[in-house]
């Protein structure tokens, strides 16, 4: 305590290079902050996954579809409760940036497989009673302001022609991190069109999604799925949802790997920047430091003076830079809402940035500790400073 | 006459650069006793700042004893040197040396943070050295806000606030006016006469040589 006089007056004592520093350090741990919450937005769907609920897809890709007579056999293998499908529609709304999941799924049953999509039974009855109604997420709602009777009018791509889907429901999510933006729609409804327009697409679903008694018999279920459709037209993948998800967030590994190593690369910018300002300092004080130790201070009290400073510094940048993090991040999830439904900043990030600055500053500080404490007295005060 | 307070004993300085071998004092042997105010004088190379740094326990001898106050100090370690020098020795720069990011206060109280004083005990001690340099009223100063010679007498309140045994001054006059210069002085008589300090003053100006007891000349590393 009694040194903390002077580490303070020493970290100001140029005002400009000091804030510079810090305002740097503090940029650096809001971005590694931002980015690691993005990888975390981007793991989220895997994370929110129920154990009691497998996917099952084709087996080259999820890209081709799986013939709906397959459900009836897949709802006779013992410890499945019940099973639905849904089929990716995509589409345009408005234009190429308004981007939503819009879903083609079996009315009847899909919010008994999905009880976290909590709608009303108003809502549910009136969706089920209108074959080109859909019910949306309270988020999506909020943002394009969509009411219950509204039209969404979509122009397909994957399923060419002008859609329109009658607003009848609007579903909450059972928790904070469940996903509020997808639109979901009769698949009676695509299908009518396709048998008319294509009917070599027609009865045909994107994925199974199928509610399993036990979560501990995923793996045998799963098993009994695919050997089910062994040797098909189309085979089947089947496997968990948690692992479905985590195998879209896969398609995106390389993406996600070069924003993890992008936020190390910052943190490793920083700590070159803190080792300079550092060893700039401690090169403009070498006299000082030599005064100090002729005034009885030994290495071992100049090193907590020096590791003080570099420390603090780090720390200051660090604080700043997570209490930056929020304000950022949350104007991120207001502009990408779309996107990244689910964006919190974890506590794991607010350590590791806490971390990483004072790693930073405790590193930083090694140079310029082991100069002052080799360098000798005489030498020191021959130092012009 | 008085107990040698400084005793230098057979004591030889050679500095090593790269291969060369530079011999400053060879078998160099000095008394001072205590209460004396000692002046070296001598040209440049001469040997009396590395005296001076013997002395005051900065740098080490090749080899023979410094003894100071009865500690051989070239036995000490790194450390301990540090505590004997907090504890016995005051130095005084030719130019000053004090902390710009410290007030005045603040940079007479640093030699006092090694101590185990309390913050009471250390404002009594500063605020006493601040006066004896007649510099009371510039305690929350910044030296840049002082005068050259107001600079100094910080930092000879620096080196006495301890009490130490030995006040080393380094042209403590080098660097200032002659007005300023003869403040100096005078303080540093005074601190060796009211306060029986014993002083070892190394300075190129005979005027200021003129204020101690005692001045010897240092050429080649020997006294003349």
């Amino acid at each position: 305590m009694k040194n903390l006089k002077l580490i303070l007056r020493n970290i100001f004592r140029h005002k400009l290079r000091a804030i510079l520093t810090i305002l740097g350090i503090a940029i650096a741990v809001m971005s590694f902050g931002l980015l690691r919450t993005i990888i975390d937005a981007w793991n989220a769907g895997s994370a929110n996954a129920a154990p009691d609920r497998l996917v099952s897809r084709h087996a080259i890709s999820f890209i081709f579809s799986l013939p709906l007579a397959d459900r009836d056999q897949i709802k006779q293998i013992p410890g499945v409760k019940d099973v639905t499908f849904e089929s990716w529609f995509g589409g345009i709304y408005k234009d190429k940036n308004q981007f939503f999941p819009r879903l083609a799924c079996d009315a009847n049953n899909i919010f008994d497989i999905y009880p976290e999509f909590v709608v009303s039974p108003d809502d549910r009855t009136a969706f089920i009673n209108d074959r080109s109604g859909c019910i949306i997420g309270a988020r999506l709602a909020k943002d394009y302001n969509l009411k219950i009777g509204d039209i969404v009018p979509i122009d397909g791509d994957i399923y060419p022609g002008k859609w329109q889907f009658t607003v009848r429901g609007i579903y909450h999510g059972k928790n904070p991190t469940t996903e509020e933006t997808d639109l979901f729609f009769h698949w009676d409804y695509l299908n009518e069109q396709l048998l008319k327009t294509q009917p070599s697409r027609a009865n045909k679903v994107g994925w199974y999604v199928i509610k399993i008694a036990n979560p501990d018999d995923a793996a045998r279920v799963s098993e009994k799925v695919d050997a089910l459709f062994k040797n098909s037209d189309a085979e089947t993948k089947t496997e968990t949802e948690k692992a479905f998800a985590a195998g879209f967030v896969a398609m995106s590994s390389a993406i996600i790997t070069g924003l993890q190593i992008v936020s190390y690369v910052i943190i490793g910018i920083i700590f070159l920047v803190l080792c300079n300002t550092m060893l700039m300092a401690a090169r403009e004080r070498t006299r000082e430091y030599a005064v100090l130790k002729t005034l009885g201070f030994t290495s071992r009290k100049l090193s907590v003076i020096i590791f003080g400073e570099s420390i603090a510094i780090g720390l200051i940048g660090g604080i700043l830079g997570i209490l930056l993090t929020y304000p950022v991040v949350s104007g991120f999830a207001i502009g990408m809402a779309r996107f990244f439904p689910f964006v919190n900043i974890e506590p794991m990030t607010v350590i590791l940035a806490g971390s990483f600055a004072l790693l930073v500053g405790i590193i930083s500080g090694i140079f310029p500790v082991v100069r002052s404490t080799r360098m000798t007295i005489v030498d020191g005060l021959r130092t012009i400073g | 006459m008085a107990e040698a307070t400084v005793q230098v004993e057979n004591v030889s300085k050679i500095y090593k650069r790269d291969t060369m071998q530079i011999p400053v004092l060879m078998n160099f042997t000095l008394s001072i006793p205590e209460g004396e105010f000692l002046a070296l004088m001598g040209p440049s190379g001469s040997g009396k700042t590395t005296l001076m740094n013997l002395i005051a326990g900065i740098d080490k001898p090749t080899s023979g004893t410094v003894t100071v106050a009865g500690t051989n100090i070239g036995a000490l370690n790194e450390s301990q040197l540090a505590a004997w020098r907090s504890q016995h020795i005051g130095f005084i720069f030719q130019f000053y040396n004090l902390l710009p990011v410290l007030t005045a206060f603040e940079n007479v109280e640093l030699p006092l943070l090694l101590t185990k004083l309390s913050k009471k005990e250390r404002k009594e001690h500063v605020e006493t050295a601040l006066s004896v340099v007649g510099l009371s009223d510039r305690m929350d100063h910044y030296p840049k806000q002082l005068s050259g010679g107001q600079e100094q007498r910080v930092a000879i309140a620096r080196a006495i606030v301890t009490d130490p045994t030995v006040i080393i001054a380094d042209e403590p006059t080098g660097d200032l006016d002659k007005k300023s210069a003869d403040d100096i002085l005078d303080l540093l008589v005074r601190l060796n006469r009211e306060f029986k300090k014993t002083i070892v003053m190394v300075t190129h100006d005979p005027h200021a040589a003129e204020h101690a007891h005692v001045t010897r000349h240092l050429d080649k590393g020997e006294l003349q």
